[in-house]
């Protein structure tokens, strides 16, 4: 595929997007992104599954910009089989928690890829069946990729352990015993 | 008799199979609701080999990731590297010498082989077959013992750099090559003698974890799990990297998925790799093996000892990392379980600014209920063996 076909195919699938979605575009090393208005995630993709044939979402993750606003930007790999085609698409994680829309109802796949990024990056995502922790522990506090997560974890959770095998707490002292010790 | 047409009591049990079971190879949990023998309902909890790779690798120098890679896919770690390494040069914008693209293809192709050699023995194994694990054991330790010969180490092997490679093939390798495929190519047609045509194994992996195509592609499917679904799709066809576009080999489909086509596929994937490793051979190209810049790949020690320039650029190299330009690429390869994708972000200093993979076994493992909800608790044994779930890889 020449360049110039591959400029022709995405102006024309840039076209199609709903009016307002696309808020940038950009190539790198051949590889080509689309900025996606959050509030229209799901109707890009779903556009861009069924007209655009992109029918495998290869891959989800977030990316923490810290310090920038809004901090988090989803980002979505989506294959086209017949094309032979990659496309990188992004929207912004707004608001406190950071949220976005669900794309499970589109991919089956996105499901425990969101609550990977649930997990890690503490993204929320509307529209989860079932938005859990998968990879650390229940109980587990804070989101470890996050850029200001320290690498050996907060100070309470450095010597954190399971809390089915946290030790039992102290017994009260006995109210007697205050001076026998000194 | 009123009594006798009234139901049994029974109840759902729920039992966990794992984190610690003979049929888990990593370490995975399942929690499955039975009626009787009859799986209702199964829920999968993974995790337990969680280390936080993203956060390590976000800690050190972009060559440091090399090691840490080793461990995702600890069956098949040469195709990590191969694939961690182009994703960098693709960032960085170079590519590498063709001996070394070759040197690279036959690594990632001897690591297929070991890994579908240890899924099919291990498959054989948990169904009874120990024979079957006894000969292909014997022949991934022919082909561990080539991967040794090449980079001195047979599991973590650390072997490809970015802009080059470890070392080149060392003297006598195509010898010891032919002498191994001689005997893995006996073992295999002693294996397929054992297991393609046997009763007990074709009853037990028949029509077991069967998923149609469609919906193998909405849950992630890649790898052998979806070709044996009848869906071409193979990176090295599909986006083809290194040399992989000038080898002729075939892709092997399956038709309904069932774990049946699943080792078909990986029996037939043995043979098409050890015919890509043999044409590689024949035609590897003279030449170096790394790339002649020193801002990204370290010249050789000789030079480092005696060059003052190539020394300054050691340093530099080593102490503040390689430092690719400001951007970000997904690059994907085929891994043994289907499309191994690397996605780098730069942010131009010596650091990775995020290192994401996308293991092909966390989708396959999450689909491990749908495909197993409503049949017998037996089955579970065959098809999570052929989804092949690597827990260093699934949990990174």
């Amino acid at each position: 595929m020449s360049e110039q076909q591959t400029q022709a195919w995405l102006d024309e699938l840039c076209a199609a997007l709903p009016a307002g979605a696309l808020l940038g575009r950009e190539s790198f090393r051949g590889q080509h992104s689309l900025l996606v208005d959050p509030g229209l995630l799901v109707s890009v993709m779903k556009l861009l599954k069924d007209r655009g044939g992109f029918r495998y979402l290869a891959d989800l993750t977030a990316l923490d910009r810290l310090p920038r606003e809004p901090r988090f930007l989803l980002v979505y790999h989506l294959w086209n089989h017949a094309e032979r085609r990659l496309i990188r698409v992004k929207t912004e994680a707004r608001g406190e928690p950071p949220t976005v829309l669900s794309v499970t109802a589109l991919w089956t796949t996105a499901n425990w890829h969101e609550r990977e990024c649930y997990d890690l990056f503490g993204v929320e995502f509307r529209g989860h069946p079932d938005l859990r922790r998968i990879l650390t522990a229940d109980g587990w506090v804070g989101h470890p990729l996050r850029k200001d997560y320290p690498t050996m974890g907060p100070p309470e959770v450095q010597n954190w352990v399971p809390p089915r095998y946290a030790p039992p707490a102290p017994a009260a002292t006995p109210a007697g015993d205050e001076g026998a010790a000194s | 008799m009123a009594d006798l047409e009234k139901d049994l009591h029974t109840e759902h049990m729920v039992i966990n199979m794992g984190p610690s079971h003979p049929v888990t190879h990593g370490t995975v949990k399942f929690l499955v609701t039975l009626d009787g023998e009859n799986i209702v309902d199964m829920k999968v909890d993974i995790g337990y080999l969680h280390r936080g790779f993203e956060k390590m690798c976000e800690n050190g120098t972009w060559q440091q990731v090399i090691p840490y890679t080793d461990r995702l896919n600890y069956v098949s770690p040469l195709i990590n590297n191969v694939g961690y390494a182009l994703a960098v040069e693709k960032l960085i914008g170079i590519e590498v010498p063709e001996r070394c693209q070759y040197l690279r293809v036959i690594a990632s192709e001897l690591s297929r082989i070991s890994d579908h050699l240890t899924n099919v023995a291990a498959g054989g194994l948990e169904l009874g077959a120990f024979t079957a694990f006894l000969y292909f054991v014997e022949a991934r330790e022919l082909v561990w013992d080539l991967i040794e010969m090449l980079c001195g180490a047979r599991v973590t092997v650390n072997y490809v750099r970015i802009g080059g490679l470890k070392n080149d093939l060392p003297q006598g390798f195509q010898d010891k090559t032919r002498a191994v495929f001689k005997e893995v190519r006996r073992l295999w047609s002693d294996v397929d003698k054992l297991l393609t045509k046997n009763r007990v194994f074709i009853d037990r992996v028949r029509d077991v974890g069967d998923i149609s195509a469609e919906e193998a592609i909405a849950y992630g499917f890649t790898g052998p799990c979806l070709r044996a679904c009848g869906v071409p799709y193979d990176v090295r066809k599909a986006q083809p990297y290194l040399v992989y576009d000038r080898m002729d080999f075939e892709i092997p489909i399956g038709e309904t998925g069932d774990n049946f086509d699943k080792y078909l596929v990986r029996m037939e994937e043995i043979q098409q790799s050890m015919k890509i490793v043999e044409q590689a051979l024949s035609r590897l190209p003279d030449g170096p093996i790394n790339l002649d810049l020193p801002q990204y790949r370290m010249q050789p020690k000789e030079d480092i000892y005696h060059r003052i320039d190539s020394l300054i650029f050691h340093f530099k190299t080593v102490i503040d990392g390689i430092k690719p330009p400001p951007g970000e690429v997904y690059l994907a390869v085929e891994g043994t379980n289907g499309e191994l994708g690397f996605y780098l972000v730069s942010d131009g200093s010596g650091k990775p600014y995020k290192c994401r993979v996308r293991p092909p076994c966390f989708a396959l493992t999450a689909a491990m209920p749908r495909l197993m909800k409503g049949r017998l608790i037996a089955d579970i044994v065959p098809t999570f063996d052929m989804i092949n779930m690597i827990g260093g890889e699934c949990d990174r």
